[in-house]
């Protein structure tokens, strides 16, 4: 479903991304370790192409993602075309990123109604069936500043499956919370895994990548170091790196 | 040390100084009471003017022109922040000189180029549409409001600029992520959050606005100051009637500043205090 081939970022003259490859498959959750700094949020944000690449291409469902190809070229394409090819792609941000000035349910609706055309009351009943799937239906009216991390996140993520996606990213979505608070969050996440979502998470909880993921990643300076099912890579490292890291951490 | 002193009576400490300010408030206040009471001013003038049809026409005006300049000003200052802040460096090019040209002369130098206008081209003419000559036109109503909507716009740009840049960018990603086009982003989810930023020095713009439509009496606009004036050229009146003016434009700035206060609780829904 997702195909990255040899993706590269540079910020300036920092290299942040040195040719990544990896391929995750309809239904498959993997998820995404390594120290800050490694790239993996960065290479998260190229997908939603909230970054552009310098090299190297993306694919979800078989789309190329940012360019058309034509003359043997690669044109770029326009920004409402972005904006179209980012619509299956649900993203939940480390900060939340929730509007402020709107409720939880305006913040959830807000997508189906300006970006899908739905209708106010089509999108209004599917809004608060969201919130009840991550635990809020009382907070429909509730501003963002009156929740907690926790809850902020949760409605982050109805806002993100309001747009119906075929993907979810998470960048690091409870690296912002306090601990009591993370469990939730992991819990809306594994119900979500649990439907067939295919989903990246960026992610420093290792227990949850343990449980849920199909293939784990770990990344170190812009490369991917090593990559397996959880089993694997999270409990018989091949590389030295990915014991150094997992030793520190642990 | 007896513990018994933690719940006796608390009397708290005396503020001297602010029966000092006020009894030297008061004495002042009547000092220019008592002065202005025994001057040379007939205060039956003042309350005969204060309701006078020229007065009352010249308060409308001002207030129109205060208004309607004021809109053109925000059209062209959301405008011309935007494209300052685009990634086109033509558009940015243009709003740059835009700034420079109309924050760096003179509004009142601008309101005799506006009014002026004919001198240069006598003819106002777009192909198939509009055809008349230029003098016709540019009257001190639209003059007026060309000098004082345009410059208006390169202060307010800079203005709405601030209010864009502090928005956090999360914000602009979370509104792309689910798929929203540039336009709407803007529109729907950073400008609602800037306006809470932009809102009080806009305050302060308006009822600045307000006092800059007295410039317009240079090129025979009707508002209130003007119209005072022809009154007192004629009667010699002069200062009861620009006492006049004072209260009419002390009305007019203190309905704004309500107005004001509306607008901004609107635009804080969702902030926590």
């Amino acid at each position: 479903m997702i195909k990255a081939v040899d993706v590269h970022k540079r910020f300036g003259a920092h290299h942040v991304l040195k040719g990544i490859s990896l391929e995750v498959a309809a239904g498959e959750v993997l998820c995404v370790i390594g120290p800050s700094g490694s790239g993996k949020s960065t290479f998260l944000r190229c997908i939603n192409q909230l970054e552009t690449i310098d090299e190297g291409a993306v694919w979800v469902d078989d789309e190329l993602l940012g360019y058309v190809e034509r003359d043997g070229k690669l044109h770029q394409l326009s920004d409402a075309q972005i904006a179209r090819q980012r619509r299956p792609i649900g993203m939940v941000f480390q900060r939340f990123n929730l509007f402020p000035h709107m409720t939880a349910l305006e913040n959830v609706v807000e997508g189906p109604i300006r970006v899908l055309r739905e209708s106010r009351d089509t999108a209004h009943a599917r809004g608060l069936e969201l919130l009840e799937r991550v635990g809020l239906q009382d907070k429909g009216g509730a501003y963002p500043s009156t929740l907690s991390g926790g809850q902020q996140q949760r409605v982050a993520i109805a806002r993100a499956l309001a747009m119906r996606p075929r993907l979810m990213l998470f960048d690091e979505p409870t690296s912002a919370l306090d601990p009591e608070l993370v469990g939730e969050v992991l819990a809306v996440m594994r119900d979500l895994a649990g439907s067939g979502m295919t989903m990246i998470v960026v992610t420093h909880e290792l227990g949850f990548a343990k449980e849920v993921a199909n293939q784990v990643v770990f990344m170190d300076d812009g490369r991917v170091v090593e990559t397996g099912p959880p089993d694997q890579v999270l409990v018989n490292p091949a590389h030295e790196r990915t014991k150094t890291f997992l030793s520190a951490v642990l | 040390m007896s513990l018994d002193v933690a719940h006796l009576p608390r009397v708290a400490r005396k503020h001297y100084g602010r029966y000092v300010a006020a009894v030297v408030v008061v004495a002042v206040l009547v000092a220019i009471v008592v002065s202005f009471a025994g001057g040379q001013i007939e205060w039956s003038v003042v309350g005969q003017y204060l309701t006078a049809r020229a007065i009352l026409t010249g308060v409308v005006n001002t207030f129109v022109m205060a208004v309607f300049a004021m809109i053109v000003g925000l059209a062209l200052g959301v405008l011309f922040a935007v494209m300052r802040m685009s990634r086109n460096p033509v558009t940015r090019g243009v709003s740059y000189l835009y700034t420079w040209i109309f924050r760096g002369t003179p509004q009142l130098l601008q309101l005799f180029l506006w009014f002026n206008l004919a001198l240069v081209f006598p003819y106002f003419v777009i192909p198939g549409i509009v055809e008349a000559r230029t003098v016709d036109l540019m009257t001190p109503f639209v003059a007026a409001l060309l000098g004082l909507g345009i410059c208006q716009g390169a202060y307010t740009s800079e203005v709405v600029r601030g209010g864009i840049l502090s928005v956090d960018h999360g914000q602009t990603e979370a509104a792309q992520a689910i798929g929203m086009t540039r336009f709407q982003t803007l529109r729907r989810i950073v400008l609602p959050q800037a306006m809470r930023v932009i809102l009080p020095p806009i305050g302060n713009e308006f009822i600045s606005m307000v006092k800059l439509t007295s410039l317009a009496s240079a090129i025979q606009y009707q508002e209130v100051l003007h119209s005072a004036q022809n009154i007192y050229y004629a009667n010699n009146r002069v200062m009861e009637l620009l006492f006049v003016a004072t209260f009419w434009y002390l009305i007019v700035v203190s309905l704004l500043s309500l107005g004001q206060l509306v607008v901004e609780r609107r635009f804080s829904r969702g902030v926590k205090r």
